[in-house]
């Protein structure tokens, strides 16, 4: 019986070559090493680091994507993940340990973006406030450890360091019933509506924790906790000092270094942790009526779907992941503030699910990937090398400048040629012309002023258009442009096939056929 | 044959308008029963009364020996009472099986842990779900469509699949609201048969809303006309033909007495 099957989209284009297992391989091995090698011999010191490290970080990082794409069996992409997460970026971490904390806020965010996707990705509940959830978290494990007195640490008795395991189910537990609390009062409000509510709840646990300092002091209000406890990572000093003589790479400091390795191991084991849960939720009853309630609530209800429990199950599935990870987030930063969990970062995480491919779990753990790299490596570089250029008095050549307007001038003109052509396929009235007029006319100018540049020291650089002043338009910028070219996402979900149950119904048909 | 659904006295309002009024209708277990009626005459409505998605003003229902009053409508579902919609309201984006898959919600252990360890019979459960959802669509005509986005099949098939997913949640009553609207006679033919396959093979009782007075003549046991809201006629087919009221309701009054006089 021929079916019509989802196309594939993935293995398109340029990375044909990657179904090809033997070419993927050789690929994705150079491909790993080279970018390996290159960050490591990269110098703090050189003028172009911030440049190189914001160039070369990213592919890195991302190599488990491509393997994920290639042709290679599920084994090898594995071990080689593996490899590369467990092995390498450790060794990297050595080398510059920076690295290791980007890599861990990578982990917590994309955890979270995972997190967040489970109630607005699978079950289609717009959460304007998710991060409250993430300091529920923080907060339950910086109230009981940090010497700080507050109602659960009374004459500097705290809790001692090694709960940390024990606090990652307690930060899943009071999450997962903050997100019941949640669910409960918005449950008969959709889309937008909810989207406010959401969106309320979120202030209200950062203004509580900001304002239970007094009398009665709980969270120490906007001061923070801080000395939050750090579970021991004395069992990581023999390995980074393995690592050390042999690659003959010293080390300044390892405590702070173990610490960070450590961070990185339990970072990593929640991603897993949280792709298999959200993967197993998904391909299960509760995935399948979430999916239902996202598609068609009265539809849904009426086919007997329980709308209340399975939306508290969303929220409260949701709330948990990022309950766990504020717990690790507080170890981590060893201090814990109202203002780490402002609305900014509820929107971060969504616009980190919604690049990705809202519902797709690949597509949202590239999603969360690329947004922190974008938030926290590729903007914050760009100011810094434009200082490291200003320090060492450097210029930007004349012929460049002219070399650039004359390109951004004939983009332009290209642009405002095709809405001609378009406006005359269609014929349009005069009016559709003013804006290909306007823009081609500016390309013309752009281009034609810049001839005679002048080399331009950065020094000049005027200090309103100092990059790290506008990190967030150039954010704001790029997820435009994402969501223009690319609507669906880094990733769309794919259309989960179903290969497997339609064989087995045709074998059953062929057995019942047999029988007749 | 004992009554497996019975409405006392149903009302319901909306604002100033009386939807339905005085309803009685009783079915019989294993029957094919139909609610005809003009347009507007209250059937959807009395529909979404049964099934909990409004609630009555006042009166009762009452369905294999349990009232229905005060039930949500997953909980009718539960009860055993399934339906499809005017409308056709499948999940666009979910594959045929899935669509099914999810109308054996109610019929399923629905745990969290279960569902992340694996543990509890899930496995088997989940290979029970796949197994009879694909038999259901083979039921209703669909084997070897499992795959498709259901948005993209065909509207007749849109049709069955709709019935396959009500079936997926094993009722004994199944509501069919419209189910043959927009088909050609030979699609409504078909689909016919598979009314009285769904009572013959699956022994559930089926109460449609139809205006095709040619599927509604040939198949159903028992007529109940709704007009205004209010049960004008009861009977089988050959009673509700005979009816003047009937025929008044839907031809008009002069219509009908000038059919009385010739």
């Amino acid at each position: 019986m021929a079916t019509i099957k989802a196309t594939n989209t993935r293995s398109g284009g340029v990375f044909a070559f990657l179904q090809n297992p033997l070419y993927a391989g050789i690929f994705i091995i150079v491909y790993i090493m080279l970018s390996l090698g290159i960050l490591i011999s990269l110098d703090r010191a050189s003028t172009l680091f911030p440049l190189l490290s914001m160039v070369f970080f990213p592919p890195f990082v991302l190599a488990p994507f491509v393997v994920m794409a290639s042709g290679l069996s599920g084994k090898i992409k594995l071990g080689i993940i593996a490899y590369q997460l467990l092995f390498m970026l450790p060794v990297l971490g050595i080398f510059d340990s920076a690295y290791l904390e980007l890599a861990i806020q990578i982990c917590i965010f994309a955890g979270l973006a995972l997190g967040l996707n489970i109630v607005v990705g699978f079950a289609g509940l717009l959460d304007l406030g998710y991060i409250a959830f993430f300091a529920v978290g923080a907060y339950i494990w910086a109230m009981f450890t940090s010497p700080i007195e507050t109602v659960f640490t009374v004459g500097n008795l705290t809790v001692s360091a090694n709960w940390f395991y024990g606090f990652i189910f307690f930060g899943v537990l009071a999450a997962g019933i903050a997100g019941i609390l949640l669910g409960l009062p918005v449950l008969r409000l959709r889309g937008d509506y909810l989207a406010i509510v959401t969106l309320g709840f979120g202030e209200i646990i950062r203004i509580v924790a900001n304002n239970l300092g007094s009398p009665t002091n709980i969270t120490n209000g906007s001061q923070g906790l801080d000395t939050v406890s750090r579970p021991s990572a004395d069992f990581l000093h023999p390995i980074i000092e393995f690592l050390e003589r042999r690659l003959n790479q010293p080390v300044a400091n390892v405590e702070p270094l173990a610490y960070q390795l450590l961070f990185y191991f339990i970072a990593i084991v929640m991603i897993v942790v949280i792709i298999v849960i959200a993967r197993r939720l998904e391909n299960s009853p509760i995935g399948r009526a979430w999916t239902a309630i996202r598609e068609d609530e009265t539809a849904a209800i009426a086919m007997g779907v329980p709308l209340t429990r399975m939306k508290l199950m969303a929220f409260a599935s949701g709330a948990a992941f990022a309950g766990a990870l504020g717990v690790l987030y507080a170890a981590k930063q060893t201090f814990v503030s109202p203002e780490s969990f402002s609305l900014i970062q509820s929107i971060s995480i969504l616009a980190m699910v919604i690049v990705g491919g809202l519902g797709g779990i690949r597509g949202v753990l590239l999603g969360g990937v690329v947004v922190t790299l974008l938030n926290l490596l590729v903007l914050k570089n760009l100011s810094l090398q434009i200082n490291a250029w200003k320090n060492v008095d450097a210029v930007v050549p004349g012929w460049f400048i002219i070399l650039f307007a004359v390109i951004i001038g004939l983009a332009l003109l290209y642009f405002a040629w095709r809405s001609i052509q378009n406006a005359l396929k269609r014929s349009e009235g005069w009016i559709s012309y003013i804006v290909p007029a306007i823009m081609a006319l500016l390309g013309i100018y752009v281009a034609i002023s810049s001839f005679g540049a002048q080399d331009f020291p950065i020094a000049n650089w005027p200090s309103q258009l100092e990059p790290a002043r506008y990190e967030r338009l150039v954010f704001g910028v790029l997820l435009v442009l994402m969501m223009i070219f690319r609507p669906g996402g880094l990733l769309p979900e794919p259309r989960r096939k179903m290969e497997m149950a339609d064989a087995k119904a045709e074998q059953n048909a062929v057995v019942a056929a047999a029988g007749d | 044959m004992a009554n497996i659904l019975e409405v006392n006295d149903l009302i319901k309002t909306f604002g100033g308008l009386t939807a339905v009024k005085n309803v009685s209708l009783n079915v019989p277990e294993g029957s094919i029963s139909a609610i005809i009626g003009p347009n507007g005459a209250g059937k959807t409505t009395f529909f979404n009364l049964l099934t909990g998605i409004y609630k009555p003003d006042s009166g009762k229902i009452n369905f294999a020996g349990r009232s229905l009053l005060g039930l949500r409508p997953d909980q009718v579902c539960k009860a055993g009472v399934s339906r499809t919609f005017q409308n056709i309201r499948l999940f666009p984006g979910m594959t045929a099986l899935e669509n099914v898959m999810v109308g054996m919600h109610p019929r399923l252990k629905v745990n969290m842990l279960t569902a992340i360890f694996g543990f509890g019979g899930f496995g088997k459960q989940e290979d029970h779900v796949r197994d009879k959802s694909s038999e259901l669509l083979r039921f209703v005509g669909l084997g070897g469509k499992g795959d498709e986005v259901s948005r993209n099949l065909p509207y007749g098939d849109q049709r069955r699949l709709e019935i396959a997913r009500a079936l997926a949640s094993d009722p004994k009553l199944i509501l069919l609201d419209e189910p043959t609207a927009g088909m050609n006679p030979q699609e409504s033919e078909a689909a016919m048969q598979l009314f009285r396959r769904i009572r013959d093979e699956k022994g559930v009782t089926v109460v449609l809303i139809e205006h095709d007075m040619k599927v509604v003549m040939g198949i159903s046991e028992y007529i109940s006309v709704l007009d205004y809201g209010e049960k004008i006629a009861a009977g089988s087919p050959a009673d509700i033909r005979a009816n003047s009221r009937v025929v008044e309701a839907y031809l008009g009054r002069r219509a009908a007495e000038e059919g009385a006089k010739a």
